[in-house]
């Protein structure tokens, strides 16, 4: 961490806090190349142990051998916020960076979604993972790899299969139904009744235990964890462990054109505002600023992936300039990626951005279709749902403890990839220890039932 | 270890020191899966080593290529057509051509988690791959048979307070000290009298000489896959074999109506024509038992792979020769390699060794139809030589 940049950190937060960005303090650290790419395989700079990190790791690796992929900075949001920046880069860069990290902390801070998630994980999810990552060092060495290794595998495969607006420590759920009788009062109850006296008085009854789960459950991590009939209480701290990680990261993944845009606009228009940033480091600055942030690998005349960072600067600014920082403010405290393409990605915006539409057929033939606005939000918005999940749900546990799960195919539009499914399930019984069945379609859109063992 | 505690300790990201420069999580993960696809490998070897192409010599490690492990999700099954947002320039209705399918292997497109992926080559001890293939299928370890031999040699043998310095033995001092220092008053570093030595002894070694016949008919009706199929099987069987013997000789020997000792790279070339008399191949065997090993020194043991369609006339001398060798042998089997249909070892020669394993002798026979059967007559020789009824003991459990 040189000199210079210790003293501009000072100055570029002051000028941010003058600009309106509210932030909680962050702690700047410089850190080697080879821990900031594993910080972006791990997600956070301490997390648990797996296998599949191996192998994004050598992925990163490799990319990072043919100069694929270069990491400036990664942020933790949190009271204090983390911000590790790459040793490496220059001064310049160091500047840009504390700008753009600023911004997210603004970001992070103040948007709606990242607040409810902060609340429910605290602002110490940096520690909370290393805690986990060290809970299951210890849970290994009590229990050993392969078992760990077999409760890690199913978590780690539903960590999108959760539910965020259910609080992360969630009751479970109630024992038996509602007493029907309860419900009499109600005026509507009360002409329904008149309606069919029948239907109304089967339901005197006594107490009748409510079905599990009593409606589809979507957060299997939660599910598996709470009603599994044999697993372990470590496997289930295991299963709750990823899920509070997932909390964190949802935000961040559903937010990601907003809070990269936001953090890029605010980068610039520091640099731009900052009268005390030396002409060359100015300069160098923009030069890094125009390679993040542009649409299209220099190479290449058209890309078929759209960069986040150059939407989300290019949304920013035209929010701002045409209704005004108040408004922009407004909009990213209260939206996240789905609201703010489809409200705020305006025909001219789509036009001035040459954004388009193209359908890929499974021969490798790209066509680009004709244009259309809503086409084309869904088209950048579709990897995004559901946490970039298909939706499966938990149905149903039968009596002989044997787990139904739904796929819902109807939303996704397609069923599932069998062979990887079948894997899923594998991992899955693992843990729950009865059988496992899941429903999908097929290719013709036929039912089509997968099962474990 | 990995310093995860530090991290979580300190809250000032100075005080935690810089853990990271010493420690790689994602090297430790990487190294993990490395394992696991060694386990995987392990898990499936019969199928993926079922063609050995070496008995003697040669490499003595066996590289197999193997994906990168994917840790599954539940994904959407690929779609026939697939919309995107893309950026540009281009027009309704273009043409594009896909980067991502230019790509060179081993980069990683956008969705790139289907084809041209990262392959490892991961190298195996043949070694290594015996033992878990011999733990894996669990087969019992052959009891050599002993004989009185001339060869002795030097083993570790007790201890001693005097030695050369190089054989002392550190724990066992050590120990010493521990429990003398017990006493009151006792001194306490090392003293002399701490000290142990390892001795050594001279030591008659049982005899741990083996040596195997691989005998091969080569007549007219047998093809090279089932020339093949004998020479996999002959693989196994010397491999399990190098885990008991020390020295192990092999000795190769052809026949069609006339028999003839070769070496290894030749053996699995000939090529006979003509008929079948499989009491020539057991003459010369006796010949060469006779000329060169000692029943009473040396392990021997006979594997035969035919067709079975010995002449019928053959059958009296072919006994006599078989029960003959088969006095002297170790253990004497037989693998038909039949091409399908006839599997139940009905023919002339299975016949043969049905009536010496009903005589009691140390002999069995396995019908190989298949490479997966290979797996299977290694199983059942190995089995059924700890069986023998004049094995020295049946050795374990089966």
């Amino acid at each position: 961490m040189s000199e210079d940049w210790q003293g501009y950190v000072r100055r570029i937060e002051a000028l941010a806090a003058a600009s309106g960005l509210q932030f909680h303090p962050v702690d700047f650290e410089a850190v080697p190349d080879s821990f900031m790419m594993e910080i972006a395989v791990y997600g956070l700079p301490v997390r648990m142990p797996h296998w599949s990190f191996g192998v994004r790791y050598i992925y990163q690796l490799i990319q990072r051998h043919m100069g694929h992929s270069r990491l400036f900075e990664v942020v933790f949001p949190g009271n204090p916020g983390h911000a590790y920046l790459a040793a490496s880069n220059g001064l310049a860069e160091n500047i840009l960076v504390t700008a753009h990290v600023l911004g997210h902390a603004d970001f992070s801070r103040n948007n709606l979604l990242f607040r409810r998630c902060q609340e429910q994980v605290s602002e110490r999810i940096v520690e909370h993972a290393a805690n986990h990552a060290r809970q299951i060092s210890q849970a290994i060495e009590a229990h050993g790899m392969q078992r760990v290794e077999a409760a890690l595998d199913a978590a780690l495969a539903l960590e999108q299969h959760v539910d965020i607006d259910q609080p992360l420590r969630r009751a479970r759920y109630p024992e038996y139904l509602e007493d029907p009788k309860a419900l009499v009062d109600d005026a509507f109850r009360k002409r329904f009744a008149a309606l069919e006296p029948a239907a109304a008085g089967s339901a005197v009854e006594a107490k009748k235990r409510a079905p599990v789960p009593p409606h589809p459950e979507r957060d299997l991590l939660w599910f598996v964890a709470n009603y599994a009939p044999e697993m372990e209480s470590w496997e289930r701290d295991i299963f709750l462990a990823v899920r509070e990680e997932s909390f964190y990261f949802y935000p961040v993944f559903a937010t990601q054109i907003m809070n990269e845009g936001w953090a890029s606009y605010w980068h610039a228009r520091l640099l731009r505002e900052a009268d005390f940033i030396p002409q060359q480091a100015y300069l160098d600055a923009i030069k890094c600023h125009s390679d993040v942030v542009r649409p299209v690998a220099a190479e290449q005349q058209v890309s078929l992936n759209i960069n986040p960072y150059h939407l989300g600067f290019a949304m920013w600014e035209k929010i701002v300039a045409t209704d005004g920082l108040e408004a922009a403010r407004h909009i990213m405290e209260q939206d996240d990626d789905f609201g703010f393409v489809r409200n705020h990605l305006t025909r001219e915006l789509a036009e001035e951005l040459e954004l388009f539409r193209y359908s890929a057929r499974g021969d490798g033939q790209i066509k680009v279709l004709e244009p259309d606005l809503t086409a084309l939000h869904e088209a950048v918005l579709a990897p995004k749902y559901n946490f970039g999940a298909p939706i499966v749900s938990a149905l149903r546990v039968r009596n002989d403890g044997t787990l139904e799960l739904g796929h819902d195919s109807g939303v996704d539009g397609r069923g599932l990839d069998l062979e990887r499914s079948r894997k899923v399930l594998d991992y899955l019984h693992k843990v729950w220890r009865r059988p496992i069945v899941l429903t999908t379609v097929n290719q013709a859109g036929s039912a089509l039932e997968l099962t474990a063992p | 270890m990995d310093g995860e505690g530090k991290q979580r300790s300190g809250t000032d990201p100075a005080a935690a020191g810089k853990w990271y420069e010493l420690f790689s999580r994602g090297a430790r993960d990487w190294l993990r899966h490395d394992e696991k696809v060694r386990e995987a490998v392990r898990a499936n070897l019969p199928e993926i080593i079922a063609g050995g192409d070496v008995i003697n010599g040669g490499a003595r490690t066996v590289r197999v290529p193997v994906r990168m492990l994917e840790h599954y999700h539940f994904r959407l099954r690929r779609a026939e057509e697939a919309q995107g947002a893309g950026q540009g320039k281009a027009k309704p209705g273009d043409v594009l051509s896909d980067p991502a399918r230019d790509q060179r292997p081993g980069e990683k497109g956008a969705g790139g988690r289907d084809e041209g992926e990262v392959q490892l080559l991961l190298e195996f001890k043949v070694d290594d791959i015996v033992d878990w293939i011999w733990e894996e299928m669990q087969l019992p370890n052959l009891k050599a048979r002993t004989g009185p031999s001339d060869e002795s040699d030097w083993v570790r043998e007790g201890w001693d307070r005097h030695g050369a310095r190089s054989r002392l033995d550190r724990r066992r001092s050590f120990k010493e000290m521990v429990k003398r220092r017990g006493n009151p008053g006792a001194t306490p570093t090392f003293i002399d009298e701490d000290l142990r030595f390892r001795q050594l002894a001279r030591r008659r070694q049982p005899a741990v000489h083996a040596v195997v016949f691989f005998m091969l008919d080569v007549s007219g009706s047998m093809s090279d896959r089932d020339r093949k199929l004998a020479k996999t099987f002959f693989f196994w069987v010397v491999q399990g074999l190098r885990r008991e013997y020390r020295s192990l000789e092999t000795v190769f020997v052809a026949h069609t109506t006339e028999a003839w000792e070769f070496n290894e790279p030749d053996f699995f070339q000939v090529t006979g024509t003509g008929g079948t008399v499989a009491s020539t191949g057991l003459a010369k065997v006796r010949e060469i038992i006779d000329e060169r090993y000692n029943p009473g020194r040396c392990n021997i043991y006979l594997f035969y792979a035919s067709d079975g369609d010995n002449s019928v006339s053959d059958a009296q001398e072919a006994r006599g020769m078989l029960t003959s060798i088969a006095a002297d042998a170790c253990f004497t089997g037989y693998v038909e390699v039949s091409s399908g249909l006839s599997r139940q070892l009905a023919t002339e020669t299975g016949k043969l060794f049905a009536e010496l394993t009903a005589a009691g002798c140390a002999a069995g026979s396995y019908a190989l139809g298949d490479f997966d059967d290979v797996w299977g007559a290694v199983r059942h020789f190995f089995t059924a030589e700890t069986h023998a009824p004049d094995g020295a003991q049946p050795a374990g459990s089966p």
